[in-house]
């Protein structure tokens, strides 16, 4: 057995480092700064030495950005950690984010052959470390190279994970590629949701920067459907088109009190804090709201994140109130440790009924939830117990409840068929049913991640190239022709 | 990369005129539509409803009455500055079609949507428009109206021009004597509220322009919700033009006055920032 081998097999035994440092929670709860820390150079290394560097490795196929995690941790483990971005990047342009964001323990670290013995190797902690590491050592960007372009143009509309990721693959293809963004700030939820304190603003801006470098152009302020159709796109010269406008229209439910002042969406709330930066009100103009007294409503990382941000934002006390219990949360189990730790006190198997005031909100009716059997998503259904309604005394509700797709594009888009939750159909290649116009992300499945929507970019990517392939090849092979 | 502010002019005392190079937006700017604007890296979003679009010359006019934190800054921008962002068209055109007799009532700025409705109209309808101001030097685009309309009435409430008292009395002389197909009203809400008080009694269908505070103005927050008829709607997507008789005003506001104490301070900061610094 080689040394190295021999190495990995002791960590093997060990089993998972310490935990990965983050700040105290007293401490982290009053200001918007990262929570986790991240690993430094030496843990990543030693960390990276428990990779089996697997043949057939398991854990690429749970990773739809398709990063070549064996090779990549190799390079970490020898030190090589701009190599590691390079690869990473070969197929991932937004390793900072998902490095923070993804749920590793549904992707690529729930195929790690080691997990089955023991604790899968941190897969996601090393590739935010070599993000972090690059971006500090000033090599992001990677080496340069000059792409040729193709003289072909593509529109993407949307700037979260999908559409970025989409860009990017096309623009390391040739393509001279728009992306069109409602919003005046580029990421999609990646800015506008997710908050500072897990995946800072920085981190996407650096990544959208070396997208950019790739040739990408960015507009913002262009609403598609209101300030450009698909019909103007195509008239522009776009030869083919990618729809990743996300799922962005919040779910409010239908119950008395809805509209009061103090209620929000979760959408609402964190694209104030967020994206207008209300948490620095008034050095920023954007105001927000919050009370002494907060009910989170959800069990989704929105629902976490908001919670998170009321607490930080100088609520006393945040509740979080779920219909089911703890292990049906959606939310990322890293996140749901977190709220815990941060003191969020959690009301399982309960439901809101009514939101209670006059002008603002005064309280929050509720009532206690019993699990039945499974619903078709597999998890037991919540029913509610007759007669135990009760009142939170609360001062400003968040609803964290799902978000629908929004329906603004579809609705302008003549022949671009969708389901009746608005949600885009498309094929196996991503095709929807206007020719040369493609989606993914959000906006075909409803609210999922950030991977998913990365997969889904990849995979239009490569359709879009293989249709203007197909669409051009006639017309070079008569060139071609006449030229012979 | 802004959107330059080619022409500046005060149509009254704390309104005033801008016109924008906004070339996309101004290419698609219907009546009942409105923009989003956003000053600068940390501005926050607000709509403002255009008086006209030209889409040759590339530009979209607005007309801003300076009320808070954000107005009070654009008021002092001049031609050749910059709005870091200008997004739209937002919300959904006005039902331009044939009614008929129409009646247009604007009151205070509310006189600038409602000049771009009466203008689209026009070709199709009989329309007369009611303008007021609180007094006579508040009193804006009385020439425009002049021009579009059918017949024109003014109102100020001091009696210093034109009829004294409120364009909702005016409006309520007017369907007394003669009734029409169509009131549109549009101005502050109490007196759109007031105007339906009127039309309900005289039995005339009623279109307004609400106006909420808005966030993104493109259906992702809900912070613009209204109620119309009983039912939840947000008037960046579904409005913002609603049957007025439908719509719970009192809710609308109470919603608007949301951030009363932070948008004072907002305001009371920047004013002082402006001294300290003269
Ligand atoms: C608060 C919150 C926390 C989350 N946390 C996690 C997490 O920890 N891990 C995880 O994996 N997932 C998380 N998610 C889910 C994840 O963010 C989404 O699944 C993902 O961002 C979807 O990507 P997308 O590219 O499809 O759309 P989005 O990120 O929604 O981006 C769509 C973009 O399109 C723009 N757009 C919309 N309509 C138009 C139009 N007509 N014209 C032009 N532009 C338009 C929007 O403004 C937006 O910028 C979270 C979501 C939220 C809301
Ligand atoms: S302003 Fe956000 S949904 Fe209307």
């Amino acid at each position: 057995m080689s040394p190295v081998k021999q190495e990995r097999v002791l960590k093997l035994c060990y089993g998972r480092l310490e935990e990965v440092p983050k700040r105290a929670w007293a401490e982290r709860i009053r200001d918007f700064a990262e929570v986790s820390l991240g690993l430094d150079e030496r843990w990543a290394r030693k960390e990276a030495t428990r990779c089996f560097v697997c043949d057939h490795p398991n854990c690429v196929e749970g990773c739809p950005a398709e990063v070549k995690i064996p090779q990549f941790i190799e390079h970490v483990r020898k030190g090589e950690f701009e190599e590691a971005l390079a690869v990473i990047k070969e197929t991932n342009s937004l390793p900072g984010v998902c490095g923070r964001v993804c749920p590793q323990e549904e992707q690529c670290e729930r195929n790690c052959k080691l997990g089955r013995k023991g604790q899968p190797v941190s897969i996601l902690k090393l590739e935010r470390f070599v993000a972090d590491w690059c971006r500090a050592h000033g090599a992001a960007e990677g080496p340069r190279v000059e792409i040729e372009r193709n003289g072909h143009k593509v529109a993407v509309v949307g700037s979260g994970p999908a559409g970025l990721t989409c860009a990017a693959d096309l623009a390391k293809l040739g393509y001279e590629v728009t992306v069109f963004e409602a919003l005046h700030e580029l990421g999609g939820v990646l800015v506008y949701g997710i908050p500072e304190f897990r995946l800072p603003n920085i981190i996407v801006e650096e990544e959208v920067r070396d997208i950019r470098r790739l040739g990408v152009e960015f507009l913002t302020d262009v609403i598609i459907g209101k300030t450009l159709t698909i019909q103007d796109l195509r008239e522009l010269g776009y030869e083919a088109v990618f729809i990743g406008t996300g799922a962005g229209a919040p779910i409010l439910p239908d119950i008395p009190g809805i509209n009061l002042n103090g209620v929000y969406s979760a959408n609402e709330f964190l694209t104030r804090s967020n994206l207008m930066r209300a948490y620095r009100f008034p050095e920023f103009d954007t105001p927000i709201y919050v009370g002494k007294r907060v009910a989170v409503v959800g069990g989704g990382n929105v629902a976490m994140d908001s919670a998170r941000t009321a607490l930080r934002l100088g609520a006393e006390k945040v509740y979080l109130v779920y219909r089911r219990s703890r292990e049906e949360m959606p939310a990322r189990i890293e996140e749901v440790r977190h709220a815990e730790e941060e003191g969020i006190e959690f009301v399982l198997l309960t439901n809101p009924t009514r939101v209670l005031g006059r002008e603002r909100v005064e309280g929050l009716e509720c009532i206690r939830m019993r699990l039945g059997e499974p619903d078709s998503s597999g998890r037991r259904r919540p029913i509610p117990i007759e007669g135990s309604e009760f009142t939170m005394e609360v001062d400003t509700v968040i609803m964290a409840i799902g978000q629908d797709v929004n329906p603004l594009l579809q609705r302008a888009t003549e022949g671009l068929a969708h389901d009746r939750w608005d949600r885009i159909q498309v094929d196996a290649t991503g095709q929807t049913t206007l020719e040369g116009v493609f989606a993914g992300g959000d906006v075909i499945s409803g609210a999922a991640t950030v991977i998913k929507a990365i997969g889904d970019g990849k995979r239009a990517a490569r359709s879009i190239h293989a249709y203007l392939q197909a669409k051009h090849a006639p017309v070079a092979a008569q060139r071609a022709e006449v030229r012979g | 990369m802004g959107y330059e502010i080619l022409e500046k002019r005060a149509l009254a005392p704390g309104i005033k005129l801008f016109r924008i190079r906004a070339p996309l937006v101004a290419r698609k700017v219907r009546a009942g539509h409105f923009v989003v604007i956003r000053l600068d890296e940390r501005g926050e979003r607000i709509p403002l409803t255009p008086l006209e679009a030209d889409p040759q010359a590339g530009t979209v006019t607005l007309v801003v009455q300076e009320v808070g934190k954000t107005t009070k800054q654009l008021g002092e921008m001049e031609p050749g500055g910059e709005l870091m962002n200008f997004v739209g068209p937002l919300g959904n055109p006005f039902p331009v079609k044939r009614y008929g007799k129409v009646i247009i009532v604007g009151g205070g700025v509310g006189v600038v949507p409602a000049y771009h409705v009466a203008k689209e109209l026009k070709s199709l309808n009989w329309v007369g428009s009611i303008i007021g101001a609180r007094t006579k030097e508040l009193l804006i685009l009385e020439e425009m109206f002049r021009q579009i309309s059918d017949e024109v009435h003014i109102t100020t409430d001091d009696g210093s021009y034109g009829r004294k008292g409120f364009v909702t009395e005016a409006l309520d002389e007017l369907l007394a004597r003669d009734s029409a197909d169509l009131v549109v009203a549009i101005g502050p809400v109490p007196m759109m509220k007031a105007a339906v008080e009127v039309t309900k009694r005289h039995g005339v269908k009623t279109l307004v322009d609400v106006n909420p505070i808005m966030v993104d103005a493109t259906g992702m927050c809900g912070c613009c919700r209204v109620e119309v008829g009983g039912e939840t709607k947000f008037a960046c997507v579904d409005g913002p033009t609603f049957d007025g008789w439908l719509v719970n005003f009192d809710l609308l506001t109470r919603r608007l006055n949301q951030y009363r104490d932070q948008e004072r301070l907002a305001l009371a900061r920047y004013e002082e920032e402006r001294r300290t610094r003269s």
